[in-house]
């Protein structure tokens, strides 16, 4: 029944990002790239959201903040690492201050890259995310099912 | 059934002078209970054997046994006025306050030399019943009989938080409360005007010493604002009679109502004065706020079975003769704009209450708007939101002061998670806010008549208040369950303190609200159209609710109740995962604390709105105050000049 | 009669969200277009709604169920007894019953967005409120100049007046419009709540729901348009045939122009928005009563 991916509702976290990705997300929902039309609303609300999209690196700070936020989504989920930093620390990685990308902290499932990512990578992201949500929805049908099975 | 009433009124008298001697605590409290147990009985016994009937009692020179049995009451009654006028006039000038003995010498000496001079000879009888008589007892007896109960263990509470602070009186208090009852039982079945005058007198006496129990500073001077208010209307009571008597040459409440007369709008303006002070209307409503530093079973009773519903009976009693003419037109313009006022006065407290104080006077408000309207759909009304708010007023009275004992604070913010904390209490409270103003609760299906009736009698600017002042109620009613009702974990486990007595009350007052909404049809069927058939003469009155809105009521009352109980049901069994707040990922995780700036915890604390920068200042109560009072003054002037 | 009345509520019961579901998609798909993009499929709301009933469901208390629950069957239940034609007032006032139960929902929960947002809600009933009941007695006060003295509360003697009750009621007809802004959660007044993303308050008070939770409250919602628009149709109604579609045609007209409003104003405080809507109620509202009582 219910297609998760015909209604992907976004979370987007700026870690400890230079705000370039940022710019560039939000640019996704500007009349030129218009993801609404993929039914992408970016809800900023964990408890609403589908897709987890974190850019910038991790630090000791926010770990525990991104680690709740990520907590705070109901199943199914997927986590987007947006941005070179996002992914594996980028050019801040030898920080003192910085523990490394967002799998430091939670799993993630897609990464896009790029200094900063542009919104046709974001898009392609988060279009590839929503095939791992798709099996995620199925996985966790399942799991529901046999969980009926066993009462 | 003369003696049976004497019995009504004289036995509260009897009990508190039983209760004045008694000492020993446990004395005290199986006294009580029997004293409430039997004004509670007989009360319903009287109301079962005179059940739709309209009687007089006691006519003029009326004997017992060839005993001139009138005659001496009436001597008795002077000399008690008489001695009220010396308490008052000892503490007046103990505390300084001289107005108000003043004010008492000149009604108390008018009122003796009409009777003495023999310009009071009744022509018709002393005392009165009917349907609406009963319904006054029966809200007096049950509800003022439950408070009294309550008033055993609360006190008990009382002394023990207070200690040393405030001596202990409580022989004086359970006194005081039964000679409340017993004067409310004297005013509903006095037909004689001077009769219900004494009565009236002695609610006022009362109250003050009720309001200065514990004697502190801000206790003496609002128990004195109480005082001045209440005698102020006592004069014009006395003013009201002597018009009556000298003029017209009327002496009963009824006969003053039929009287065809054009002046008697003279009276009725006076008796007007006396009902809008003591129903606490502005520009009078600052005595029931200051009323506030009485413990709280006092409060209880001043604002729902007694006092303020003294000058609401008195104010329907009137009403018929008020239709369409000036002094409606000014009581219902006061009555509109106490009810939108007081409302939004209400927003700004976090003091339960206060909040509770301010919603008694904007209800009374509204009360008095229908009143003054005066057509019988208006009274109808009026009759059905004294009853809903006698007991749901009570009920919230003794429940914030229960939660006061309970948790050490009576504010609103304290009382956040009430349901995790004390689910009993929290629930009987939910109940007696829901019926103040929720659909499908009784308080709004008579605001709601109260409303066509408005529309109906062409007074666009009681539309208007009404609409506007129930936005307003809807708001602080709302913010106040919502904070019950939230489901915060409990920090501190404290024990519930609310002792048997307490509970007896306020279970009692609890069915007794669902069971008014329940019975609602049934009893505007057969006991309060027919009052509104009498007081206007009419057969085939019909309340504005048709059959098929009660359906429709009953219906959505059973489908709340199922979709809570289901809801709850359901929840038992479905097993969702729990998750924390959402706090922008720093949340702690026991929804109190969040992680600050410097990776410390903080606390977090959100309020409900009190919009105190906006309408917190006294001006507004001063302004609204001010146009009262020029209004009742302008409408009196108006109506006394355009008779004479 | 009973049974045309009936089948009405049950058509509302039966279509009434997905009328207002589609509406929603469409009100979507037109922004879009405003803004010059293409924007999602008319069915995305459902979509939507359909997504979050898979969805598991983080709950912080079992009180949110129980609340949500109620919700939607009070909201279900007040647009039913209206599409039965039954008192007006009657059914505002159920209105305002299940609007509380969204407040509730919220200070459910303890978290500071869903508890602004809840203060803020009851700041918008406390703005639309007055209008409210004002309307209720306009309708009244029409049908009792219709019908030569006797006036009516029914929805059903509303509605088969002689003319459509809109001839009497522009002011009311007006004020309405502008706390119909307020109940569709429209910018400028989408204060406590909003369809849009990033508002200051998260989603205020829908915070802390989430999957089902969430689901029922979106769907009551949808069943609250529905009734909304049934009131604005409610103006044009009359006993003749052609006021039907006068009235459907009147109520997508306005449902569009709720969505240009929505479009080309910015969130006010809600001061303003208080100050506006009891300003306009008085204005409106207050004007037209009085005309009624004394000039007709």
């Amino acid at each position: 029944m219910a297609k998760i991916t015909k209604s992907p509702w976004l979370l987007h976290y700026d870690g400890s990002s230079c705000n370039g990705c940022d710019i560039e997300v939000l640019a996704c929902l500007t009349p030129v790239y218009d993801v609404e039309r993929f039914g992408i609303i970016n809800t900023g609300n964990p408890k609403h959201a589908d897709i987890f999209l974190v850019t910038g690196g991790i630090n000791e700070k926010n770990k525990a903040v991104v680690k709740q936020l990520y907590d705070q989504m109901p199943e199914p989920k997927v986590v987007v690492a947006v941005g070179i930093c996002a992914c594996n620390g980028g050019v801040f990685k030898d920080a003192y201050n910085i523990i490394g990308g967002v799998d430091k902290a939670i799993p993630v499932d897609v990464y896009v890259p790029g200094c900063a990512a542009r919104p046709e990578a974001i898009i392609d992201g988060v279009v590839k995310a929503l095939g791992v949500l798709d099996e995620k929805q199925k996985a966790f049908k399942e799991a529901k099912k046999k969980k009926g099975a066993e009462k | 059934m003369e003696l049976f009433i004497a019995l009504l009124i004289l036995f509260p008298f009897l009990a508190a002078v039983c209760q004045a001697f008694v000492k020993n605590n446990t004395v005290r409290k199986i006294s009580v209970y029997i004293s409430s147990a039997v004004i509670i009985a007989a009360t319903i016994v009287f109301a079962v054997l005179n059940f739709g009937k309209e009687q007089n009692f006691v006519p003029a020179g009326f004997t017992l046994g060839g005993f001139d049995i009138v005659g001496s009451i009436n001597y008795g009654m002077l000399a008690i006025e008489f001695i009220l006028m010396g308490i008052i006039t000892y503490l007046s000038f103990k505390y300084k306050k001289y107005y108000a003995a003043l004010l008492s010498i000149v009604q108390t000496c008018f009122v003796a030399w009409l009777e003495l001079s023999g310009n009071a000879h009744a022509v018709n009888d002393y005392l009165f019943c009917d349907n609406l008589t009963l319904i006054l007892c029966l809200m007096i007896a049950v509800v003022g009989g439950l408070i009294c109960v309550y008033a055993v263990g609360y006190l008990k509470d009382y002394h023990h938080h207070h200690g040393a602070e405030v001596k202990d009186r409580r022989s004086f208090f359970c006194s005081m409360l039964f000679v409340f009852l017993g004067a409310m039982f004297g005013i509903v079945f006095s037909a004689n005007l001077i009769w219900m005058y004494f009565f009236w007198e002695i609610t006022s006496v009362v109250s003050f010493l009720l309001i200065g129990y514990t004697k502190t500073k801000e206790a003496v001077d609002n128990s004195f604002r109480a005082l001045w208010m209440n005698l102020l209307g006592g004069v014009g009571f006395a003013a009201a009679i002597g018009y009556a008597a000298l003029k017209l040459h009327v002496f009963n409440l009824q006969d003053l109502v039929s009287s065809a007369d054009p002046t008697i709008v003279i009276p009725l303006i006076c008796l007007a004065l006396a009902a809008l002070t003591k129903s606490a209307q502005l520009p009078f409503s600052r005595w029931l706020m200051g009323a506030m530093v009485a413990p709280t079973p006092s409060s209880a009773l001043l604002h729902s079975a007694t006092m303020v519903k003294a000058g609401i009976y008195l104010l329907i009693r009137i009403a018929p003769a008020m239709t369409g003419n000036l002094v409606g037109l000014t009581v219902a313009l006061i009555g509109g704009f106490t009810f939108f006022v007081a409302s939004i006065r209400a927003i700004i407290h976090t003091d339960g209450k206060k909040v509770l104080a301010y919603s008694t006077i904007s209800n009374l408000g509204l009360i008095v708007a229908c009143c003054g309207v005066g057509i019988n759909e208006t009274i109808w009304a009026a009759i059905f939101l004294m009853m809903f708010h006698c007991v749901s007023k009570s009920l919230l009275f003794q429940t914030v002061g229960s939660v006061e004992h309970a948790t050490g604070s009576r504010n609103i913010e304290d009382m956040h998670g009430l349901i995790k904390r004390y689910p009993f209490l929290a629930i009987a409270m939910t109940i007696g806010i829901a019926g103040m103003y929720l659909a499908p609760f009784g308080m709004l299906i008579s605001k709601w008549s109260a409303l066509q009736a408005f529309v109906d009698a062409g007074n666009i600017i009681l539309v208007l208040l009404l609409a506007f002042g129930s936005a307003t109620t809807l708001f602080y009613w709302t913010k106040w369950i919502s904070k019950l009702l939230a489901y915060a974990r409990p920090t501190i486990k404290r024990k519930d303190t609310t002792s048997l007595d307490q509970w007896i009350s306020i279970g009692g007052h609890t069915v007794m609200m669902v069971a008014l909404c329940l019975v609602f049809p049934f009893l505007s069927g057969s006991l309060v159209t027919p009052i509104v058939n009498s007081l206007y003469g009419t057969v085939d009155f019909k309340p504005v609710l048709s059959d098929e809105n009660l359906f429709i009521l009953i219906l959505m009352i059973i489908v709340l109740a199922l979709v809570l109980v289901a809801g709850f049901v359901v929840t038992r069994f479905m097993k969702t995962k729990q998750t924390t707040i959402y706090m922008s990922g720093i949340d702690t995780g026991d929804e109190r604390h969040y992680v600050g700036a410097f990776d410390e915890e903080r606390t977090m604390y959100h309020a409900n709105w009190y919009l105190s920068d906006l309408i917190g200042t006294d001006r507004l109560m001063n302004v609204a105050t001010a146009i009262a009072a020029a209004g009742f003054i302008i409408g009196a002037v108006l109506t006394i000049g355009g008779v004479l | 009669m009973t049974t045309i009345r009936a089948l009405a509520a049950i058509i509302y019961i039966v279509l009434g969200a997905l009328v207002a579901g589609l509406l929603a998609g469409l009100d979507r798909k037109f922004s879009a277009r405003m803004q010059g993009r293409r924007g999602p499929s008319v069915f995305q709301p459902f979509y939507d709604v359909a997504k979050l009933f898979s969805k598991e469901t983080l709950a912080l208390n079992g009180g949110q169920f129980v609340i949500a629950f109620s919700f939607l069957i009070l909201m279900v239940l007040t647009g039913a007894l209206f599409f039965a034609g039954v008192d007006i007032l009657l059914v505002f006032l159920a209105l305002s019953t299940a609007a509380m139960f969204l407040v509730f929902a919220a200070t459910s929960s303890n978290s500071a967005m869903s508890t602004m947002g809840a203060q803020r809600e009851m700041m918008q009933m406390l703005a639309y409120e007055p209008m409210v009941l004002i309307t209720a007695v306009g309708f009244y006060m029409s049908t009792q100049i219709m019908n030569g003295g006797q006036g009516s509360f029914k929805i059903v003697d509303i509605a088969s007046g002689d003319i459509p009750s809109i001839v009497y009621l522009p002011g009311i007809f007006i004020g309405f419009l502008f706390i119909l802004t307020i109940k569709f959660r429209k910018s400028p007044f989408d204060i406590s709540t909003s369809h849009h993303a990033h508002q200051e308050l998260v989603k205020g008070v829908t915070t802390d729901l989430s999957g089902r939770n969430l689901g029922m409250i979106e769907v009551a919602h949808w069943y609250e348009n529905t009734f909304l628009l049934g009131v604005v149709a409610l103006f044009f109604l009359s006993n003749d045939w052609w006021s039907i579609p006068l009235a459907v045609g009147a109520a997508i007209v306005v449902y569009f122009l709720e969505t240009i409003i929505d479009n080309i104003s910015a969130r006010v405080k809600w001061e303003l928005m208080v100050k506006l809507a009891w300003g306009v109620t008085i204005v409106c509202g207050g004007l037209n009563l009085l005309v009624l009582e004394y000039i007709f």
